[in-house]
């Protein structure tokens, strides 16, 4: 070094001045850090709004996140009762958790520090550790920020002025690349599959088809539910109030993507080639089945692959039930039924057709011939409006109306028809009403908002123009001098919330009837069961509940070898998703039956 | 394998710096042939570090692959992330909004401004010299402040991934941006003075471990270490990205090959980051910051594959991605510029150097040893 360079030694020194300065430290525990309002520190979980999905389990690829259960959260529709557990020893605070979560419950705070000489004590469950952490949430996913899609792919339909020229089918369904979007929606949670009667593989199916591979996707489908192209048209969908992605924005369309996926499956012989079932060798175990409905079919197929001999008897010349009979066809086309119950019939399932039991062949016959009996009788006859003039020409039973609809024919319902009832088999009168040309009015007891009907049907009905008043209580039919109807006079009502708590009850306004003229009337308040086709003594050893048959959970009847199911029985819900599940457990039960009695 | 004669062997001796040593770089070592106080060979030794990210990341779908790409080398996590959500956007063919393009570009710099007062304090420190070190690793903190607003971490951010970038900027985030800056500006005179107007740099620096420049492209020298050599190659003006393209910025360019050169090149690199920073926050589009990916569990990447490169802190990095159409990559490899220049071009340059410059040469190179080891 020279000894010239004097400005390379002294000017270093300049640093000197830096002595004076305040230190950019802080001085803690003085003085804390300033947290940022998007800072990752330790997890909160709002424990009522997370649902145990088990997403930020899923995504942890350090798999820090355990899914456990925890004090006082108990399992429920749409809650695994499972809440994440996070081990901070793992954990890189990446908050990919945190993003994934559809609920939106998991967040991170501004904490950070935690000291203690116990391992376990790092084991901690977000929320219930750090109950005072939902003061401190810093970083969270909103709908905008999350990774979740929370918008479904739009169904194409047909315009509701197109919709009421004809029957043809309102949904198109997807295409091949919007169920591959679709599908890819899912986070694979299995909440769905909780909450369908029949626990259908719903994110394994839903997985193949976003993967492209549709023919497995009918495989799995085809596992536990034999009228899948029916489900994935017309059913009631519980898997979807469920769906984890509804908590904050729209549940994956579980139904469009079984219909999409089983509509690829053109016929009945592409269906046997494509789910290729494992048929058993025949057992010679004859098993009679009473009803050719969801239930009944149901209970027949899945007996016929473990090699029983099964005959259906049907009292209709077409199979399918309610199915068949009671939706119409611009939401379950006939072919589609045809079809599926044709691959059945391929499989060696039985139906005779035209053969009411306890008219055309007694139960007894049945009951003799067979091994064991399964009965699916379903709801043939509908409730009256018990008001007066309801004899009149004119008043129809909605059953009866969507039946004689449903087998083709076309009744002159005049311009303008008065529905009654607020349930899906409402909406389908209203809507078959639009199809004959008939101005339609549906009255309801309570609000639109309580209307036991599908959304999707309310919708549209309003769309096809039926006019719907609500908080509505028909009090009389008014007849002409033909004792023909003239017009319903019914009154307003306000709804009094009951005093132990539960739905509002509608209560009617005095002095408010009005009355509105038309032509024809449709009761559409709910069906009963007609057992006349069951001697007494079968009659007497059966136990019933409000007009429907008691089961156990094997839908065994108190009678010996005689399973039941469907909508005359007191299980479950009252849908054909419910009947296929009560056939599939019921031939289950009687394969565990005989397999009991041959060993 | 150095293999020594037996008249060497007498006046020869074998030093071994690191893997545990203040003077690494990390957890590397040398291993020196010297003779007195000469460096007659030297060997890089890794496999301290091996963590296998580049398997790891073949086995997590292409999403939870990012909680990953940070953390191979800690000083500059945003490039990796940056460089790899490229790649993956670039078999999709997933358009990048425009805003989101200008914030990773300003994280880019961001980072680089950052891990450049990292380096200030090792090169100062492995010449004795620790007042520096101090100064901007405390003023670095700014950064990371700035980091911690946006990204909600410090240092593994998980900011950039592919479609854009993870959040929008946060309200009053470009105005503090810019005061740091401001700040930042003024300290690089009292940097200055420290370290380039201080004797025992100049005489330590200069004429010290040098890369000759007819060798620099031969040896596949990139980012600092070969703008000291006199060559101005650099991707952010060779083949623009993120809004460099949109941007205006010089290349600082020095000759002479040694550490001093390359330390001269990253003081001036601070200068344009900042530049370029404040111009594309003047600059900031409107609109989205991301273009959404779908569910990262099920999100496929058709078949295909890319090789993306971008100019780091330490010079060029790259990766080449293969897509078999699944929801995980097929094969994932990094090219980092730590790998040429902590083993090969340190192996060529080390010979004839003072035992004493080996780390200080081994900091001017800017050798990140999880890069080597991938």
């Amino acid at each position: 070094m020279s000894i010239i360079d004097l400005k390379g030694l002294l000017v270093p020194l300049g640093a000197l001045k830096q002595i004076a300065k305040e230190p950019h430290t802080i001085k803690y525990p003085d003085q804390t850090k300033e947290i940022s309002e998007r800072y990752r520190g330790f997890h909160y979980n709002d424990l009522d709004l997370c649902i145990g999905c088990g997403n930020c389990s899923t995504i942890c690829m350090n798999e820090a996140i355990d899914m456990v259960e925890v004090e006082g959260i108990e399992g429920k529709p749409g809650d695994s009762g499972l809440r994440p557990r996070i081990d901070y020893g793992r954990c890189c605070y990446c908050a990919l958790c945190v993003d994934v979560c559809p609920s939106g419950s998991l967040s991170m705070t501004a904490d950070f520090i935690k000291v203690s000489e116990d391992a376990f004590d790092f084991l901690m469950i977000p929320g219930k550790d750090n109950p005072d952490g939902k003061n401190k949430i810093t970083f969270d996913a909103s709908t905008d920020t999350s990774l979740n899609l929370f918008e479904r792919v739009p169904m194409r339909e047909l315009p509701p002025e197109e919709r009421v020229q004809s029957f043809a089918e309102v949904f198109l369904g997807y295409t091949e690349e919007e169920a591959r979007i679709e599908a890819s929606r899912c986070i694979t949670c299995g909440l769905c599959t909780e909450n369908c009667p029949v626990h259908m593989h719903i994110p394994e199916y839903i997985n193949a088809i976003s993967r492209g591979d549709d023919e497995e996707a009918i495989r799995i489908i085809y596992d536990n539910n034999d009228l899948p192209e029916m489900c994935g048209k017309v059913c009631t969908r519980r898997c979807e109030d469920v769906c984890a992605l509804q908590v904050r924005g729209e549940a994956v369309a579980i139904r469009w993507l079984k219909r999409y996926a089983t509509e690829r499956a053109e016929n009945a012989d592409m269906i046997r080639r494509i789910v290729n079932p494992e048929i058993r060798e025949p057992n010679g175990i004859k098993v009679g089945i009473i009803g050719a409905g969801p239930a009944g079919l149901t209970a027949g197929y899945y007996l016929a692959l473990k090699g029983y001999d099964i005959t259906i008897y049907e009292a209709k010349s077409e199979p399918g039930g309610m199915i068949m009979y009671g939706i119409p066809k611009y939401r379950l086309p006939y072919d589609s039924i045809q079809k599926q119950v044709d691959y059945m019939k391929s499989i060696g399932v039985k139906i005779h057709f035209n053969t009411k039991v306890g008219k055309d062949i007694s139960f007894d016959e049945i009951y003799n011939k067979h091994d064991a009996v399964f009965m699916g009788v379903g709801l043939q006859k509908g409730y009256t409006l018990g008001i007066e003039g309801e004899d009149a020409e004119g008043v129809w039973a909605a059953v009866d109306f969507l039946g004689l609809v449903n087998e083709g024919k076309r009744p002159d319902m005049g311009k303008r028809v008065v529905v009654v009832g607020g349930g899906d088999v409402s909406m389908d009168s209203s809507r078959v009403s639009r199809r004959l040309g008939a101005e339609v009015v549906q009255l309801y007891r309570r609000r639109i908002v309580d209307m036991p009907a599908d959304d999707e049907e309310i919708e549209g009905a309003l769309e096809e123009g039926v006019q719907i008043i609500e908080k509505a209580i028909p009090t009389r039919v008014i007849k002409d001098e033909k004792g023909r109807v003239k017009g319903m006079e019914y009154v307003r009502a306000e709804l009094v919330p009951p005093e132990g708590g539960g739905r509002p009850r509608p209560v009617p306004i005095k002095g408010s009837e009005t009355v509105i003229e038309c032509d024809s009337i449709i009761a559409a308040i709910g069906q009963k069961a007609d057992f006349g086709l069951l001697p007494e003594k079968v009659q007497n050893s059966l136990t019933f509940e409000r007009g429907k048959i008691k089961v156990d959970d094997e839908r065994r009847t108190g009678y010996p070898k005689l399973w039941a199911g469907g909508d005359a029985v007191k299980y479950g819900r009252v849908d054909a998703i419910s009947a296929i599940a009560d056939g599939f457990y019921a031939a289950e039960s009687i394969d565990a039956y005989f397999m009991q009695v041959k060993a | 394998m150095i293999m020594k004669t037996t008249s060497e062997r007498n006046k020869q001796t074998t030093l071994f710096i690191g893997p545990q040593h203040p003077g690494i770089t990390g957890n590397m070592m040398v291993k020196l042939l010297v003779e007195g106080d000469t460096v007659v060979r030297a060997e890089t030794h890794i496999g301290y570090l091996h963590r296998a990210f580049e398997k790891l990341i073949e086995q997590r779908n292409w999403l939870q692959s990012f909680t990953l790409l940070c953390r191979f080398c800690v000083p500059e996590p945003d490039p990796m992330e940056l460089t790899y959500a490229r790649a993956v956007e670039a078999i999709e063919g997933r358009e990048v909004p425009p805003r989101a393009k200008y914030i990773r570009t300003i994280v880019a710099e961001l980072a680089r401004i950052q891990s450049f007062l990292l380096w200030y304090g090792g090169q100062a420190g492995s010449a004795g010299l620790y007042t520096l070190g101090q100064w901007t690793v405390g003023d670095r903190n700014y950064i990371l402040d700035l980091f911690e607003d946006l990204t909600g971490a410090r240092i593994y951010h998980m900011y950039i991934w592919p479609g854009g970038v993870r959040r929008d900027l946060p309200k009053g985030w470009a105005d503090k941006t810019r005061r740091v800056l401001d700040y930042l500006e003024k300290r690089l005179d009292d940097y200055n003075r420290l370290l380039f107007d201080n004797a025992v740099f100049q005489k330590r620096a200069q004429g010290v471990g040098i890369i000759p420049k007819d060798k620099a492209l031969e040896w596949g020298v990139t980012g600092p270490p070969l703008k000291g050599t006199g060559i101005g190659n650099d991707v952010r003006k060779d083949e623009p990205y993120c809004a460099y393209g949109e941007l205006d910025f010089d290349i600082p360019v020095y000759e002479g090959g040694d550490v001093w050169a390359r330390a001269l090149v990253r003081r001036d690199e601070i200068k344009q980051s900042i530049r370029i920073i404040r111009q594309a926050l003047d600059k900031m589009p409107g609109g989205s910051y991301y273009n959404r990916i779908p569910n990262p569990m099920k999100w496929r990447l058709p078949a295909g594959e890319a090789w993306v490169k971008t100019e780091s802190v330490r010079g060029e990095i790259g990766f080449y991605v293969v897509s078999d159409g699944t929801e995980k990559p097929r094969r994932v490899h990094l090219r980092g510029a730590a790998y040429t220049h902590g083993i090969s071009v340190l192996e060529k340059i080390l010979p004839g150097q003072n035992i004493a410059d080996v780390s200080f040469i081994l900091n001017s190179l800017g050798a990140c040893p999880p890069e080597m080891e991938r």
